[in-house]
């Protein structure tokens, strides 16, 4: 048995073995739970968007919060300029949720609890940024790294920290999502191994312990999710409205 | 706070490593199916990513925004007809205002109207009485003076009358009628006639 705490993150290949090239692109377990999370915001979107009543029912009304939710934290970060880019943030937002909330379900696999998967999209965003920050405001856009008020002789100094900060956000964006998803799993699956191998004497304090993870646990899938879309807000913040 | 909790995750993790690690290590460092994931997290994140944008977030949108125009029209709505049923309720409060006015004016017209009819006919009605009782009292003295005389001419006749059936001796009808008239003046004198 699986008594590993880790073996859960295991990604193996299910169907046939794809390969392009010296690429292995075969369809796994973490593609397929890509899937069903996506088909899952898919599914929610389409009941609450079926029916456009004036008094919404429960799921038109859950779809609706999750739309103005999205919509107040960009207008809340980075400002009307954002508008354009609100579907991304959506769907961003919607999609780590979803798949946090679908890792949560028993013997099921976590898309983000692998630092690729977050990565790649923290790299992306990243360098989406940039790029929005340079076309925006050309060369000025380095202004981003010299704060205004510093005294001169600190400045180099400012200047590198600065840099640094602003490099090291794909890792801090992708390891913050990924450690939690990872370590939350990893404790409920130790825990829960408690729970078996001290038996029905000793194994109900592990077993609340469980319990009481599972909620906390819900509570970061949420928490994460957002906490990975305001950044992406903050970013774009400072790509669109250059104010330091 | 967010580093912080990064910071605690990432120990948790180490220290699963390397309690773990021993065993199989993590996962997430194996490298076969990296480009697998990426491949698919591209694939499905962009699918998501143009249906959402294309068909659902214009959906929400129109919901939300035909519900806000709605609830802004019927408040409008409710204003105005607020608006209406405020000047009506003056409209009627005036009217009801004038319509007494005009009540009380027309009453006391009609009083004052009234009350110098009953005068003017006491008036006249007084002035007819007085003038009737006048003309009665006139026809009484009339009366009275025609009386005394017819009396006193009836009196000397039946005591001339008398007196010649008694001595049969023809008087004088005027000195008759000089001694009623003293008797008679004695006698209105005493207020007998």
């Amino acid at each position: 048995m699986a008594t590993n705490p880790m073996h859960q993150f295991e990604v193996y290949r299910i169907g046939p073995e794809i390969k392009i090239g010296a690429f292995n692109l075969s369809f796994t377990n973490s593609s397929m739970f890509m899937i069903i999370s996506a088909v899952a915001i898919m599914f929610l979107l389409f009941l609450g968007t079926r029916k456009k009543l004036a008094i919404p029912s429960k799921i038109q009304l859950v779809t609706e919060m999750s739309y103005t939710f999205v919509a107040k934290m960009i207008n809340d970060t980075a400002g009307s300029n954002a508008r354009p880019f609100f579907p991304f943030i959506f769907t961003l937002f919607m999609f780590v949720l979803f798949c946090n909330m679908v890792g949560m379900l028993p013997y099921s696999f976590t898309v983000t609890s692998h630092i690729i998967i977050t990565f790649i999209l923290a790299i992306f965003i990243f360098i989406a940024v940039t790029i929005l920050g340079f076309v925006k405001h050309g060369i000025k856009y380095l202004q981003l790294f010299v704060p205004k008020g510093v005294p001169i002789i600190l400045l180099p100094l400012i200047v590198i920290i600065e840099i640094i900060s602003y490099l090291s956000r794909p890792i801090s964006l992708s390891v913050r999502l990924f450690a939690n998803m990872m370590a939350g799993h990893t404790m409920l699956k130790v825990f829960g191994g408690f729970v078996i191998s001290l038996g029905i004497l000793g194994g109900w304090l592990p077993l609340g312990f469980s319990v009481a993870l599972t909620g906390l646990e819900i509570l970061v899938a949420f928490l994460q999710a957002y906490v990975f879309a305001i950044l992406t807000c903050i970013y774009l913040n400072d790509a669109l409205n250059l104010h330091h | 706070m967010s580093k912080f909790c990064s910071v605690l995750g990432l120990l948790i993790v180490l220290f699963t490593v390397r309690a773990y690690g021993a065993e199989a290590g993590m996962p997430q460092l194996d490298t076969e199916f990296w480009a697998a994931q990426i491949f698919w997290l591209i694939i499905v994140f962009s699918i998501l990513y143009l249906i959402i944008w294309k068909i659902f977030l214009p959906k929400i949108i129109y919901s939300i925004e035909s519900r806000k125009s709605r609830i802004v029209n019927d408040l409008n709505e409710a204003q105005k007809l607020k608006e209406n049923a405020e000047k009506k309720l003056k409209d009627y409060n005036k009217i009801i205002e004038l319509a007494k006015n005009e009540a009380k004016k027309v009453a006391e017209e009609n009083k004052k109207k009234l009350d110098k009819d009953i005068e003017s006919k006491k008036k006249i009605l007084n002035e007819q009485i007085e003038k009737e009782i006048l003309a009665v009292e006139k026809e009484i003295k009339n009366l009275k003076k025609n009386s005394i005389l017819d009396i006193k001419k009836i009196a000397a006749d039946i005591s001339s009358e008398i007196t010649n059936k008694i001595i049969d001796t023809e008087i004088n009808k005027s000195s008759a009628s000089a001694i009623v008239e003293t008797v008679t003046n004695k006698k209105i004198e005493k207020g007998l006639l």
